[in-house]
């Protein structure tokens, strides 16, 4: 082992001064920087460049200013700051600035077991906490080696958790979206809904939110008696509900007037940032990894992946609308196909004893004892596992040291990529706008910073 | 290409060194693999001891590229060794211009330098904050609790 009081990283410290988070401004900003804050390589024309060069880089003559926006701002999801230098009511620089919600959750993952990880990755994007915890689970596995021995009520279950999760994620975005934007009756019916989701989600997992209901293995607990029948209600309830959201929103000549033509992103500068899930799919890529890396069982199920064509905050909105729907169309499915069965592998490696074996067995007491003291140890190896969570590609790498606890657990989080789009799409509109376009990305801060 | 490529867990990986890092990636670039999913940083001090395909030298450091081939759906995994006295590495984001917030990540979390990198700042972490949180020999709970502009 290193000695850890000798602090090495002090000799980097040079390293850890290198600059100011904020945009400069742009008297102070040569004209290649100015190039590459903006992204010289994808982000800006030429054109373009040469007519932001042409403003006067005299401060005496300075026409433009830098504002902040956040971090405490109703419309910025969290605590999202952005700094946008504005000529005017146009942007035409924006920088995200991160980092407010950081708690280091990566390095607390380190220090908790396997067993334990799940209560912390289902708190990183607060709003998708079941593809947190599957993405989690499945790497996991993937280094146990049993992720081919999942039974298949766990992962049938998986399904319909992940798919509800989607659901209760997008209505959220709807109320959100619709406040943003000025819709503010729509913040309330957004959050109704969602909480009828949630509502099932409680019955399931004993919690509205960061269940630890997905666990490596299978699932904490079978589906309680009458779920089928807390399923078939949201599936009555919330179509309707659609319906008049499409009549409050989608066919609004107000709503589209505000949201068309709004924070465009071209396929090729989506993919180049890395930009997945509704906005990638807003610019005509179509691309989902529950279609095009099936994992679970969604090659058996029957969806649509829907595209958008202009890449506008309008596909965005639209995209989510309709996933909503291809969701339910997907929990349908499953409550068909559910089979029978185990709820959790049964490897005594990873699973406790049932509780009522506790009560008159000693070794089986000792293993649950073990098991949720010690955790379980998983070989050595590393995994990357990627699942489309609902605001785009979710992964989760792990490093296993052989031990009980993660070596190293990184979370992709789509929300940290999808944030750069930003400056992109907000570049030469107007701060009115800005809204909406952030709103648009649908950002979750905990999930940005983790 | 040279680098050498192993399997793991059924995910493809490749091991080029530090100086072939740039020109593998932007072979695989050619290669159809068009966007970058994701980049991050592993420090591994305290590592009892990793399996590494002979001819790649273990370092402290690893940088690990997550690539993706939409095309062709595959995905491919990129492990290049940084040693810890010099900590450096070249940028991607000429290739990938969604890495750069991702190397900020690895610069603040790990106080590795992508050289040509634009805007090589902190990102989670306050710009004056000391030291590199992801580090193993970064001590929790050791260190005095940084208040930025405060009158001590």
């Amino acid at each position: 082992m290193v000695d850890v009081s000798e602090r090495p990283y002090l000799r980097f410290q040079r390293n850890t001064d290198e600059g100011d988070q904020q945009l400069k401004p742009r008297s102070e900003v040569t004209a290649a920087e100015l190039l590459r804050e903006v992204g010289a390589v994808l982000r800006m024309s030429e054109a373009e460049a040469a007519e932001l060069g042409g403003i006067p880089d005299d401060p005496d003559d300075d026409q433009t200013m830098i504002i902040n926006m956040g971090p405490q701002h109703p419309s910025t999801h969290g605590v999202l700051r952005l700094m946008l230098e504005l000529r005017g009511e146009e942007v035409l620089r924006c920088k995200p600035i991160i980092g407010y919600l950081h708690t280091g959750m990566e390095k607390t993952g380190e220090q908790l077991t396997y067993v334990q990880g799940g209560t912390n990755v289902t708190r990183m994007d607060y709003l998708s906490p079941f593809a947190n915890e599957l993405v989690f689970s499945m790497a996991t596995e993937k280094l146990l080696g049993i992720d081919g021995d999942i039974p298949e009520r766990a992962t049938w279950i998986r399904m319909l958790m992940a798919e509800l999760n989607r659901m209760s994620s997008h209505l959220l975005f709807m109320a959100t979206n619709g406040m943003d934007i000025g819709a503010v009756s729509m913040m309330i019916y957004g959050w109704r809904e969602r909480e009828e989701v949630l509502r099932f989600f409680q019955e399931v997992s004993g919690l509205r939110m960061n269940h630890n209901y997905i666990r490596p293995g299978g699932v904490a607990a079978d589906l309680p008696p009458g779920w089928r029948d807390g399923v078939l209600r949201l599936l009555d309830l919330i179509p309707p509900r659609l319906d008049e959201y499409d009549i409050l929103m989608t066919g609004q000549p107000i709503w589209r007037e505000r949201l068309q033509g709004v924070g465009v992103i071209t396929p090729t500068e989506a993919i180049a940032l890395g930009a997945t899930g509704p906005i990638l799919r807003s610019t005509g890529v179509e691309w989902d990894l529950r279609r095009d890396q099936p994992y679970l069982r969604y090659d058996d199920l029957e969806f649509d992946v829907v595209v958008g064509s202009y890449g506008d905050a309008f596909d965005r909105y639209a995209i989510r609308l309709a996933e909503i729907r291809e969701s339910m169309r997907l929990v349908r499915q499953i409550l068909e196909a559910m089979p029978p069965g185990d709820y959790r592998i049964q490897d005594k490696k990873v699973t406790p004893p049932p509780r009522a074996r506790i009560d008159e067995s000693m070794e089986a007491l000792i293993h649950h004892f073990k098991l949720f003291t010690e955790g379980f140890k998983v070989p050595e190896g590393e995994t990357y596992v990627a699942i489309e969570g609902p605001r785009g590609e979710l992964g989760c790498y792990i490093v296993s040291d052989g031990s009980a606890n993660p070596y190293r657990i990184h979370m992709r989080d789509p929300s940290f990529v999808n944030i750069q789009c930003l400056p992109h799409m907000m570049r030469g509109g107007l701060v009115a706008d800005a809204v909406a376009i952030i709103s648009s990305v649908d950002p979750v801060l905990g999930g940005v910073d983790r | 290409m040279s680098a050498v490529t192993v399997e793991s867990h059924g995910q493809v990986v490749v091991f080029p060194s530090r100086e072939e890092y740039l020109e593998v990636v932007k072979s695989l670039v050619d290669e159809g693999y068009t966007a970058c999913s994701d980049l991050t940083g592993v420090d591994y001090l305290t590592h009892g001891g990793r399996e590494l395909p002979d001819g790649i030298g273990a370092e402290r450091f690893e940088v690990v590229v997550n690539l993706l081939d939409m095309q062709q759906r595959r995905r491919i995994r990129v492990r290049v060794q940084v040693p810890a006295e010099e900590p450096s590495l070249p940028t991607l984001f000429d290739l990938y211009p969604g890495t750069e917030a991702m190397e900020r990540e690895v610069f603040d979390m790990f106080g590795i330098a992508f050289e040509g990198h634009p805007d090589l700042t902190r990102i989670l972490m306050p710009e004056d904050w000391d030291g590199h949180p992801l580090r193993k020999d970064y001590e929790i709970g050791a260190i005095p609790v940084q208040f930025k502009g405060a009158n001590a």
